[in-house]
């Protein structure tokens, strides 16, 4: 069966300074993937790429069989793919409700069940919807981000961080919900340096080191590998 | 006494003129907004439309209208004048700055390119249309410069009325466009986030041509108001456009409100001191009132609200 995403043979070069060299991922129906590695190793680009912000030098990124590499970042999202970007990226001057709302920019039309949704994943968003987003806090705003991902309707949906400077009961909250927006049938590729949690979650994982993919198996599989615990899980693991 | 002498007066002149500066500040802040650039070229805006309002009126008035009939001609030069600036906005930034954003040129080679576009566009019309001011046809009060009232010891003119009314019309257009449209929206989430903007599904190139068409609109019609009273001139964008971006910068760069309030500000501002100094006072003024706001309040009156990103 053809993956959901498949990254093959993908090379990315910021001017000399090769970001990704011969990258293959794949990502199938349904799973929850995790991109782990160290600061610089290459997962945001990796997540980039995939939505048409970073052109690959060489390689293709294709959905469900069909190249989207040469697709401007703008109609990215109309073929099925929400990013979630590191930092959240949240538009800070405008409402929580606008910001959904400019989530399902590029198709015609918010229904306030679809708003209702996001608001049933996240009830705070509900009590905030008129304040200006940047007044939430940090946990509030990834929900944000997320939720305003999710109102796209994306079939792949690309987390970058989402626990990035969370506190642990926040980073928890996230990442059940991440376990339910898959269940409800959105599949996830998650960017983490919280390896641990990252893999508890997910279904497979790759491990990224200076652009390069130098593990992929199962989570548990990588959970229980000496050098993944030794890099990784060292620190993160509290 | 100086200054106290003839204030009202002073007051309406200067509120009137502001009226014009605001419409011409929103091309430069809704331009800064999504692009963090100032088109020194919306001069040549504001001149095309005072050009379009002049030969569209030059080809329907015969003889001089009254009543409805006048208001019908007001109303069709300000469409014309918008039209004109708006086309002339949208090719700007297709000849002018989308070469060089394709390029990822530097910031200096797009002020280059308006000031370059500005002087080809100003010599254009000076060729074509001759190098001598040109009347628009009088479409009401006589001669385009009648009283209407006095109000408290100031005369108001029937051309300032006009200016205030269609003023208020387009600002408060232009404040709904931008907070409740989708385009509008677009427009805000490239001014905050034009990456993140992108990934929501923003055409960033096309959020920014709508930028300049939205300003270029205002500006011309801007173009055809002055031009009522002042006629049209190859040169006439010069001064007032370069005194909407004081405004403009006055009232915070990027920020909409913060423009209009800016030309009234500066309108006001550089009209009341004329009762104490000769006339000639009047740029000096406007463009001191740069120099000090730039001294002290660098951000402007209210600070870069549509302004740019983290």
């Amino acid at each position: 069966m053809t993956p959901m995403l498949a990254l093959v043979g993908v090379e990315v070069r910021y001017g000399a300074i090769p970001a990704l060299r011969e990258v293959d991922i794949e990502v199938r129906q349904g799973e929850i993937v995790a991109l782990l590695g160290a600061n610089g190793a290459g997962k945001t680009t990796t997540l980039r790429t995939i939505s048409g912000l970073v052109r690959p030098s060489k390689g293709a990124v294709l959905l469900n069989g069909r190249r989207v590499d040469q697709v401007p970042a703008h109609q990215v999202v109309g073929l099925g793919i929400g990013h979630v970007p590191e930092g959240r990226r949240i538009f800070p001057r405008m409402s929580v409700l606008e910001n959904l709302q400019i989530g399902a920019y590029h198709r015609r039309g918010v229904t306030q069940a679809e708003l209702d949704h996001i608001f049933e994943l996240f009830p705070i968003l509900r009590e905030r919807r008129n304040q200006e987003g940047g007044t939430l806090s940090g946990g509030e705003q990834q929900m944000l981000a997320i939720g305003r991902a999710l109102m796209s309707k994306p079939q792949l949906l690309l987390l970058d961080e989402p626990s990035m400077g969370l506190a642990p009961l926040v980073v928890e909250a996230i990442f059940d919900i991440i376990e339910r927006i898959r269940d409800e049938g959105t599949t996830v590729l998650v960017v983490e340096q919280n390896a641990a949690q990252a893999l508890q979650l997910a279904d497979r994982g790759y491990v990224l080191e200076n652009g390069s993919v130098v593990m992929a198996d199962d989570a548990e599989t990588l959970l229980g590998d000496e050098r993944v615990r030794v890099a990784y899980l060292g620190e993160g693991a509290a | 006494m100086c200054f106290t002498e003839n204030f009202m007066q002073y007051l309406v002149n200067g509120l009137a003129n502001g009226f014009l500066y605001a419409l011409i500040a929103l091309g430069y802040t809704l331009v800064y907004g999504v692009l963090q650039l100032i088109n020194f070229a919306h001069s040549e805006v504001f001149m095309s439309g005072g050009f379009a309002g002049y030969f569209v009126l030059q080809a329907v008035v015969g003889r001089q209208p009254h009543g409805l009939m006048s208001v019908l001609m007001i109303v069709l030069g300000i469409v014309a004048g918008a039209c004109g600036g708006g086309l002339i906005a949208f090719l700007l930034e297709r000849v002018a700055y989308r070469p060089l954003r394709r390029r990822k040129a530097p910031k200096l080679a797009f002020l280059i390119s308006a000031i370059g576009a500005s002087y080809f566009l100003f010599n254009l019309a000076g060729k074509e249309f001759g190098r001598t001011s040109l009347s628009v046809p009088y479409i009401f009060n006589g001669t385009n410069s009648g009283i209407a009232f006095t109000f408290l010891g100031a005369q108001v003119q029937t051309m300032y009325l006009i200016w205030a009314a269609a003023a208020i019309v387009l600002l408060v257009s232009l404040d709904r466009v931008v907070a409740k449209t989708k385009l509008g929206q677009g427009i805000r989430a490239v001014a905050e986030d034009a990456e993140t903007a992108s990934l929501m599904g923003v055409n960033i190139d096309r959020v920014i041509s709508q930028a300049f068409v939205l300003g270029g609109l205002l500006g011309g019609a801007a173009g055809f108001l002055y031009a009522l009273n002042f006629g049209v001139v190859y040169t006439m964008g010069f001064t007032p456009a370069l005194k909407a971006f004081t405004a403009a910068v006055l009232g915070g760069i990027g920020n909409l409100r913060g423009a209009m309030l800016g030309g009234l500000v500066l309108g006001v501002a550089e009209s009341l001191p004329l009762s104490c100094v000769n006339f000639n006072w009047q740029d000096v003024i406007a463009f001191g009132i740069l120099i000090v706001v730039l001294l002290f309040r660098p951000m402007g009156l209210l600070g870069e609200r549509l302004g740019r990103s983290a």
